[in-house]
């Protein structure tokens, strides 16, 4: 599957979740099928957007909140598993679009072919890990997560044939933190924890 | 010396309800502070660059973040403070043990210790040097950065903090 299907296949199963996107590929294919107000675009930071996502979910515990990442990032960050498993909020979903190189930059071959990200997660304590490589997959396996405790993972293995003609984010970095945090709005009082 | 836990309590009456951060023995007595402060979390981070993440995602949810690390983070953070906060205007009150001050530590912080404050004023990350005398001052200009969006960086010296190790 591309990674556009896999994108195809999430994007219009998305309501008005927040979902934390990592830089490059990922940023750009969301933007240019849908952009959504509740969308961070980590334009910079590499292996931050974890990080970025679980903030948000340990704040937010009323919202299910979504990370959109790639294998490079997780890679980089692999120690951020250890922390979303450990603190372990029940409203995170975790989503890897894994193409085994780093594509933006030239599809640089990346560890994943060799390292299965899915049992990593599993292994660092993620009550759920899934991984999917076909496009109908997808959706039953994000709405296994979306309905369930996390935090969730899926790692969704896609083809390196990003188009390089596709669009960068055209927002600028304050733009984009400001429309999402008044996607994200204040937390009720009374929400659930 | 200025007492852990008064610092701590200055900290929370000011809003600031979101730590976290990688351990240095010079902040031991505000970290074990920190543990045992009802309703605001301390989360253990394994790199000081994930905790600036963290933070910027704990402050667009509506959170206060504080992020607590040895100055040997700071190159870890380098591109995260300057592709993240800084362009984006996300604030973070930093506080930054100074291992290596004055060349007098263990070898693998003499360098740091000493370039530490040109690496902040390089990158424009705007800091204070704090002390028993200025903490109130400084403090009030932290959070006067942080109101502008900013983060805003405390360099905590040995012997400031009452240490628990």
């Amino acid at each position: 599957m591309k990674g556009t299907e896999a994108f195809q296949e999430l994007i219009p199963l998305l309501k008005d979740q927040p979902v934390v996107h990592a830089n490059g590929y990922i940023c750009r294919e969301s933007f240019q099928l849908q952009d959504r107000e509740a969308n961070f675009y980590m334009i910079g930071s590499m292996g931050l957007a974890s990080s970025i996502g679980l903030g948000v979910a340990l704040c937010r515990p009323d919202k299910k909140v979504i990370i959109f990442d790639g294998d490079g990032n997780v890679l980089m960050s692999m120690g951020t598993l250890a922390m979303i498993a450990a603190t372990a909020p029940k409203n995170l979903v975790h989503i890897v679009f894994d193409n085994q190189v780093y594509e933006s930059t030239g599809s640089q071959r990346s560890l994943s072919g060799s390292v299965p990200l899915e049992e990593v997660a599993r292994s660092s304590g993620y009550p759920v890990a899934l991984k999917v490589s076909k496009k109908e997959e997808v959706k039953p396996a994000f709405e296994k997560l979306m309905n369930g405790d996390g935090p969730g993972f899926l790692l969704i293995k896609v083809d390196p044939v990003f188009d390089p003609e596709t669009g960068r984010v055209t927002h600028t970095p304050e733009e984009i933190k400001t429309r999402f945090m008044n996607a994200l709005g204040r937390r009720e009082e009374g929400s659930r924890n | 010396m200025l007492s852990s836990q008064n610092f701590v309590d200055q900290l929370t009456s000011k809003g600031f309800n979101f730590f976290t951060g990688v351990p240095c023995s010079l902040l031991s007595g505000l970290i074990s502070c920190l543990e045992k402060t009802p309703d605001v979390p301390y989360i253990p981070a394994v790199r000081e660059d994930a905790a600036v993440g963290l933070c910027a995602g704990a402050y667009m949810a509506g959170s206060l973040p504080v992020l607590l690390m040895q100055n040997s983070g700071l190159g870890y953070c380098l591109n995260a403070f300057t592709s993240l906060n800084l362009i984006y205007k996300i604030p973070t009150l930093v506080i930054m043990s100074w291992r290596g001050c004055g060349g007098n530590d263990a070898p693998e912080h003499i360098i740091m210790g000493k370039i530490n404050e040109d690496l902040l004023k390089t990158a424009g990350m705007d800091y204070a040097v704090i002390t028993p005398e200025n903490h109130q001052d400084v403090l009030q200009r932290a959070v006067r950065k942080i109101n502008e969006e900013l983060p805003f960086t405390l360099l905590v010296k040995k012997g400031i903090f009452d240490e628990r190790h």
